[in-house]
């Protein structure tokens, strides 16, 4: 909800009332709506934002192979599973061992869609009165976030090793690739997983 | 057609076709077990990498500013077992602070 509510007050000076809340709508992925904002606002042109975007969402790749052991249904309902995957209930759904709890996963979605949307709503409204949300330092809610859902995985020395390797990766590419390049690599450091335990 | 909208439009269509690609592709069959191993460890590397982006990343730069206190506050807020609202709004508080000081 907060997230959906700072979207909501960071996009509006840009869309308007009406575009950030459909764009919670049927776009549905924060990370990659906050970046396409970003560069429509520094002027860079609906191409580039929309390839930001895209930059941002390959990681749902990786992830979305992930779950798919854990899917036994016909291609239609895979595709449709597939649009419940958000980082919070991805991370959530994960059981250790490769298994990932669809129904669990699909359930936090269902929770997060109508708070996502309803939030950036409440973001566009509340945009005359917060002003610059960096002064209320909502920037800083989404590595708290991620923190915390990240604390939930770290269950063993692999799992801790990954994660190091994963953000060594991300600090070291952020100034030779575009933005959401280095977090799609730093997928990379799951490969960890091949080591013989 | 405004830039917003078509923006707008082809996110959409994109993001859909993104998240439905690993679940078709690879959906309804069992993989081997290093593959599996290396599934578990997936959400760790991915999760520590956007939390060091979001944190120290702005654009291509790599920055230290007042995010990175929001992010140590999130960390004491998580040690001592904290709820996420109160992990998130803390580590907002912290970063406004730091930045309204300095």
């Amino acid at each position: 909800m907060l997230l959906g509510i700072s979207f909501g007050v960071v996009a509006q000076p840009l869309m308007g009332h009406i575009a950030p809340v459909v764009m919670s709508a049927i776009v549905f992925a924060g990370a990659a709506q906050f970046a396409a904002t970003a560069v429509l606002a520094d002027g860079g042109g609906a191409a580039a934002a929309i390839v930001a975007g895209i930059l941002l969402n390959l990681r749902f790749i990786p992830m979305g192979i992930a779950i798919a052991p854990s899917l036994r249904a016909s291609v239609a309902s895979r595709a449709a599973v597939g649009q419940g995957m958000v980082d919070a209930s991805w991370a959530m759904a994960n059981r250790g061992g490769g298994r990932y709890d669809v129904p669990y996963m699909l359930g936090a979605t269902l929770v997060q869609y109508p708070a996502w949307v309803a939030g950036a709503a409440i973001g566009v409204l509340a945009n005359d009165v917060i002003g610059n949300p960096e002064d209320l330092g909502l920037d800083a809610i989404f590595p708290a976030f991620f923190l915390a859902l990240l604390v939930n995985e770290l269950r063993d020395g692999m799992s801790m090793a990954a994660a190091l390797i994963g953000a060594a990766l991300a600090l070291a590419l952020t100034p030779f690739v575009p933005p959401g390049i280095p977090v799609l690599a730093a997928c990379a450091g799951a490969a960890l997983g091949l080591v013989r335990r | 057609m405004s830039e917003v909208w078509i923006t707008i439009g082809a996110l959409a269509v994109a993001t859909a076709l993104i998240k439905a690609s690993g679940p078709v592709v690879f959906g309804g069959r069992s993989l081997p077990p290093a593959a599996l191993h290396v599934i578990s460890l997936l959400a760790a590397a991915l999760l520590s990498a956007l939390v060091m982006t979001q944190t120290f990343a702005d654009d291509q730069d790599l920055v230290f500013d007042a995010r990175a206190a929001g992010l140590a506050t999130a960390a004491g807020a998580l040690a001592l077992r904290r709820s996420l609202v109160v992990t998130m709004i803390s580590a907002a508080a912290a970063t406004a602070l730091v930045r309204a000081l300095t």
